[in-house]
Parts: structure tokens; C-alpha cells; sequence
């Protein structure tokens, strides 16, 4: 067993190139730093964005949407006759949006081992009135404490509180932006047009901010009952059955068997949030990228640490040779040398990614849209120090491969003529 | 002279930069155990590159090579490298000391690489040799703390570690001066004469060489004469 003595050796080249060990060093405890601060970082952002929208998002949204039969009455009646029919501009029927047997529906969806919970909605339009000015808006009729649960509603309800829904008949948590223009508050009445024409007074006990200017100045929340009442429907009116499941990646094929046994429309978040996916795609892709940039430049310093000390120390590697290591054991010790540099840089690394990451976990981040989130988030990932090791590592070994190999390649004879 | 420790039969080097040209032209000869031999001959006549090619670190040769009784061409690279661990011990004309090490490590290191003995055996056999070579007490030292004399005795030291079969020397007294280089010589007869190690030591000095067995003279990469000396 040569090794420990080739590691004996490899560490007193290093010594003896101290300082330009320890620049070469920093080079790849800079990178691995930036590495894991990056990921931690971004990962942190992607992964409070998902949680935006994964909170908020139904996993299965069932709905209805007004379509005209597919199959008409004259298409029966036609039928076996070898004549066809063409019918232009056919209109749906004049109904409300529905989805039929509710109750039974979502007695069935709560059954279903893969599902966590299922929250019914009653959407709306409406208008607010203010003064003799109407403004445009969205009601959701909603069962808050499900609403609660599953969807995180407490955390957006910047003012009141949301169980007023359930306590307070006639009662309306109002959109922030919408109560804004409308200059009114928690306690104060306000009034609606439904979309039947009917005037309705509400009583504001909450405020509702989601962040997105465009949702909080027309979207508004009230209890499932209100909500149909102001269509003057019966409590078996549902427009949408919002459906959250254990195991997000089930969505798309729980969607479609939905879809098939309950005769309605059935949207799964990914295919809702596409685009959401490729944007978290895109950031993660960027932070490994500038990461694995950082550790391919900190390889160049070691290769040239690596070169610089094997042209010092051709003397050194010459009588090696000459007193019996072969060619393969100089080549280890000039890979044992790169090792060392990778491995004492990346560990240092690594602990200075954890604190930098710490530090940036500390910074205040206020963001109105994220009203449980004060700092910045930081993902502490374990998967991104032992891919930061690794490459480290790896960087290392490949810089000083092709050094290490011309060591061995040296021939002592040359050297020693040399002299 | 029982079967011969070094044989070379019809060894022919070329260097082919720039122009090609015949350095080594047929040699051959034998080295039995305990012979103590010296090549002489004017400077440029190949006796540094016949040594290397001895020396198994120079593979670029024609001819056939003998140590021991084992041919040595045809080895691979880590063949070579193991058999100069074992039994060469090579003494350059400078020093060849690793500054990185003390010179107590610098003598252990071939040691160490054959692994044969455990660190403080091979540590006692190191300051053995020290002593035989009159530095034990600059053991602790680093080599640039030593002089020039002290370095080259160390440097044989390193080369006695392994107890090779066969010590080459190419000017290892060059650089010393009358007395240190007749301290090396008696070493080195008394290496061949109690440990009946075989000795090739490349020399200028006609003194030196004439105290050898057995003198082998070069002229223009051929062996011109060998005188042998009876043994006293
Ligand atoms: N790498 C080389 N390329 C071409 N020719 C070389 C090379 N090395 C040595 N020579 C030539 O080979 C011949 C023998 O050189 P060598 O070093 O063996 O001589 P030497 O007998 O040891 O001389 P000295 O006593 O001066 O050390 C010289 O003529 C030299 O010019
Ligand atoms: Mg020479």
C-alpha cells in the first residue's frame, strides 16, 4: 500500500506551495459558496411561488361550461335516414353554469382515497355600487371553513376576519382594491346588482388582498348560502368543485377520470399553471448554470496551480521516478494534490454557503402578495451541498487530470541530463 | 563470477535530434556481485546514457539489458519503476535531494515506496545508513541546510536504503572535494566487499577509478578496454 505515502507526498507539494494552494482553494470555496447561496436562494423563491399558487390553486377544478348539446335533435332524428343536416350559429340553451347532482358529486370525490379535500364555489358577476356608479366585479360564494383549510384563505384576509362569513348573515369580504374605490371598511354596508338586476346590501367583514391588483379590485368573497341566494337558486347550486389532492402529480389523471365519470369539465393545475412550471424550470436552470460556471473557472485555477507547481517541481518528480514510483503513482499524487485543493476549498464552501444562505434568510423581504413570507426564503436543500461536493470534487479531479498526467508522462532521464 | 547481477549484450543507442547519430555502439559487458567497476572515458562519449539505459530509466535503446537474471526489456513502465526500487540505488553527479522533505524522510522515501518495513524499522535502517555516511546528527535537518558534500552523502544513503543489488553512480564525487570524495570511495568499497553489492560508477577522476577492480573505458560510445585489478 503506496498511499498514504503518495498522500504524504501530495501534501508536502502543497506545502510547499502554500499561498498559490490556498488562492486556488479560495477560487473553489468562492464558487461552491455561490453555488449553494444561489440555489438555496432561488429555490427558496420557486419554491414560495409555487406555494403561491399551489396554496391558492385547486389541484382538480371541476366546472361547467354552457356549450350547445353535441348532439342536437334533428341529429336523432336523422339518424339511419343517409341525409345530412348542417345547422349554423346554434346557441346554447339559456341556463346558468352548473355542475348537476352536486351534493352527490362531491359526497363520491370525498371517498376517494387520493383526495384530501374538495371546497364547492358559487361564482358570480356583480356589481358594486357606488353612489350611481357601478363598478365591475366577482363574487365567490364559498364554504369558508373547507375555503380555510385547503386554500390558506385566513392568510389573505389582511383586515376582519373570515369567519365573520359564517357568523354574519348577508356578510361580504370585499377585494382591498375594490373596497379602496369604494371608500369603505370593515363594518360598513355595502351594495350590489346581481346579474338578475336585484339590489342587495352586504356587510363588509373582512378585507381580502391577494397581491394581484387586477383580483383584489373585483374579487370578493361571500358564504356558499349568500352566494346562491343572490342568484335566487336552490343550496344545491354549485358552479365549481374545487378538488385538492395528497399527491399533487396525480392531478392530470384524477382530471380525467373526473372528467369521464361525472360528465363535467375537469382541469388539472398543470395544465392550468403551465407556463408557471416553465418559469421555475427557467430559474433553476439559470442558478445551476452561473453555478457550474463558477466551479468550471475555480478548475481553471487549480489547472493552473497544477502546472505551475509540476514545472517547479520536475526536479522532484524526476527523482521520484528515479528512486522507483511509476508513472501512475506521480500521476496520483499530482490528482491527490487537485483532490486536496477541491476538497479543503469545497468544504469551506459548503459551510460559507450555509452561512451566506443564513444571512440571506435573515433579510426583511416584505411583499404584499405574500403576507406570511417577512424574509427572504432560503430552500436548505441537502441535495444542493452534495451536488455542490460533488462537482467541487469532480472539477477538481478533471482540472488536475491533464496536469497530473504530464508529470507522469515526464521522462527523468531529460531532467537529470538537464542539470 | 557466478551468474552476473548487470548484463548488457549489444547495447545500441541512437538520438535521433537533430540529425541522427550513433551514441551507443554495441556494448557488452557483465558485473558480478561485488564487483566495484568504473567507467571512464572523455566527456560526450555516452557513458551518462549508457548508465541511463542500465538504469532501466531510458527503455529507448537496442540491445538486450540483464539484471539479475531477468531480461528487462519488454517490462511495462510500473515493472521498471519496481525494479529500481528494489535493486538500484542510482547516485547522480548533483545531489537530487527533495527540498520538501528532511533529510532523515529523503533517505526513507525508496523505503517507504517498497514497503517492506514498518516506519520505525525502516527509520532505524535510515539513521544506519546516516551513520555509515557520517551525517546521523544532521538527520533532523532540511537538505538546503546541508552543505554540498553532506547533500551527495545523503543522496548515496538514499541509495543504500533498499540494499540493492547494484549501486550506479554517475560522478557522484564530482562535486566533492579530495578527502570527502576518498570518504565516498572507501563507502563504496566497503558496500562492495562486506554486502557484496555490485558497483558502476561513471568517474573523471583517474585516481578514484584507479583504485576500482575494474576500469571500463569509453571512446565514442564503444567499450575501448577494460583493465581489471587483482583482487587485493
Ligand atoms: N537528448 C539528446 N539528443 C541528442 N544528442 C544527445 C542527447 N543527449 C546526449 N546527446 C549526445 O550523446 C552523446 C553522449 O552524451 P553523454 O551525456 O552520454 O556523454 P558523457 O559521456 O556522459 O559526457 P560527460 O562526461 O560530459 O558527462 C553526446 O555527444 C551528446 O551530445
Ligand atoms: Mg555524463
Amino acid at each position: 500500500m503506496t498511499m498514504p505515502l503518495l498522500i504524504d507526498v501530495a501534501l508536502s507539494l502543497l506545502r510547499a506551495r502554500g499561498r498559490q494552494t490556498l488562492v486556488a482553494a479560495t477560487g473553489v470555496t468562492f464558487s461552491v459558496t455561490m453555488f449553494i447561496a444561489l440555489l438555496s436562494f432561488m429555490s427558496g423563491l420557486n419554491q414560495m411561488l409555487d406555494g403561491l399558487v399551489l396554496y391558492r390553486t385547486p389541484h382538480v377544478r371541476l366546472y361547467n361550461e354552457l356549450k350547445p348539446a353535441s348532439r342536437q335533435p334533428i341529429d336523432r332524428y336523422t339518424r339511419h335516414r343517409r341525409q345530412h343536416n348542417f345547422i349554423r350559429s346554434i346557441k346554447p340553451r339559456r341556463e346558468l353554469p352548473r355542475i348537476r347532482n352536486s351534493a352527490a358529486v362531491m359526497a363520491a370525490i370525498r371517498r376517494d382515497p387520493r383526495v384530501r379535500g374538495v371546497a364547492p364555489k358559487v361564482q358570480t358577476q356583480v356589481f358594486y355600487n357606488v353612489g350611481t356608479l357601478t363598478l365591475n366585479g366577482t363574487i365567490s360564494g364559498i364554504e369558508v371553513e373547507q375555503e380555510a383549510a385547503l386554500f390558506a384563505f385566513a392568510d389573505y384576509v389582511v383586515a376582519g376576519h373570515y369567519q365573520g362569513l359564517r357568523t354574519v348573515p348577508n356578510s361580504i369580504v370585499l377585494g382591498k382594491g375594490a373596497a379602496d374605490l369604494m371608500l369603505v371598511g370593515v363594518g360598513d354596508v355595502v351594495q350590489l346588482t346581481t346579474s338578475r338586476g336585484e339590489q342587495v346590501q352586504l356587510k363588509v367583514v373582512g378585507l381580502f388582498q391577494s397581491g394581484l391588483l387586477d383580483i383584489d379590485k373585483v374579487q370578493s368573497y361571500t358564504s356558499l348560502a349568500t352566494a346562491q341566494k343572490l342568484l335566487g337558486e336552490s343550496n344545491t347550486y354549485v358552479t365549481d368543485l374545487q378538488v385538492k389532492l395528497h399527491d399533487l402529480a396525480q392531478a392530470p389523471a384524477v382530471a380525467r377520470e373526473y372528467r369521464r365519470l361525472y360528465e363535467v369539465q375537469a382541469l388539472d393545475i398543470q395544465t392550468a399553471n403551465a407556463e408557471f412550471e416553465t418559469g421555475t424550470f427557467i430559474r433553476t436552470l439559470i442558478s445551476y448554470a452561473v453555478g457550474i460556471t463558477l466551479l468550471t473557472v475555480a478548475g481553471f485555477g487549480i489547472y493552473n496551480i497544477l502546472n505551475m507547481m509540476i514545472y517547479e517541481k520536475m526536479d522532484t518528480i524526476a527523482i521520484l521516478k528515479a528512486v522507483g514510483f511509476s508513472g501512475r503513482d506521480v500521476r496520483r499524487v499530482f490528482l491527490l494534490v487537485a483532490a486536496a485543493i477541491g476538497v479543503f476549498g469545497g468544504v469551506v464552501g459548503l459551510l460559507c454557503g450555509l452561512s451566506l444562505s443564513a444571512v440571506i434568510g435573515q433579510l426583511p423581504f416584505e411583499a404584499t402578495s405574500l403576507p406570511a413570507v417577512h424574509t427572504y426564503p432560503i430552500d436548505y436543500n441537502p441535495a444542493f451541498y452534495l451536488i455542490g461536493g460533488v462537482f467541487s470534487l469532480a472539477t477538481s479531479l478533471l482540472a488536475g487530470y491533464f496536469p497530473a498526467r504530464k508529470a507522469s508522462r515526464i521522462d527523468p532521464v531529460i531532467i537529470i541530463r538537464g542539470k | 563470477m557466478s551468474t552476473p547481477i548487470l548484463e548488457a549484450r549489444n547495447i545500441t543507442k541512437y538520438f535521433a535530434d537533430p540529425v541522427r547519430v550513433q551514441v551507443l555502439r554495441d556494448i557488452s559487458f557483465g558485473l558480478g556481485r561485488g564487483e566495484f567497476a568504473s567507467i571512464v572515458g572523455k566527456s560526450g562519449c555516452g557513458k551518462s546514457t549508457l548508465l541511463y539505459i542500465l538504469s532501466t530509466m531510458d527503455t529507448d535503446y537496442e540491445g538486450t539489458l540483464l539484471l539479475d537474471g531477468a531480461v528487462m526489456g519488454g517490462k511495462t513502465e510500473a515493472e521498471l519503476a519496481r525494479v529500481r526500487n528494489e535493486q538500484i540505488g542510482f547516485v547522480f553527479q548533483f545531489h537530487y535531494l527533495l527540498n520538501e522533505f528532511s533529510v532523515l524522510r529523503n533517505v526513507m522515501l525508496p523505503g517507504q515506496k517498497l514497503g517492506r518495513l514498518s516506519p520505525q524499522e525502516l527509520e532505524h535502517r535510515a539513521y544506519e545508513k546516516l551513520r555509515l555516511l557520517g551525517i546521523a546528527d544532521e538527520a533532523r535537518k532540511m537538505p538546503y541546510q546541508l552543505s554540498g558534500g553532506q547533500k551527495q552523502r545523503v543522496a548515496i544513503a538514499r541509495a543504500l536504503i533498499n540494499d540493492p543489488l547494484i549501486i550506479m553512480g554517475d560522478e557522484p564525487t564530482g562535486n566533492l572535494d579530495k578527502k570527502n570524495s576518498g570518504v565516498v570511495f572507501d563507502i563504496f568499497q566497503e558496500l562492495a566487499q562486506a554486502h557484496q553489492q555490485a558497483l558502476l560508477i561513471v568517474t573523471h577522476d583517474p585516481a578514484f577509478a584507479a583504485k576500482t577492480h575494474r576500469i571500463i573505458e569509453m571512446e565514442d560510445g564503444r567499450i575501448m578496454r577494460e583493465a581489471s585489478r587483482p583482487n587485493s
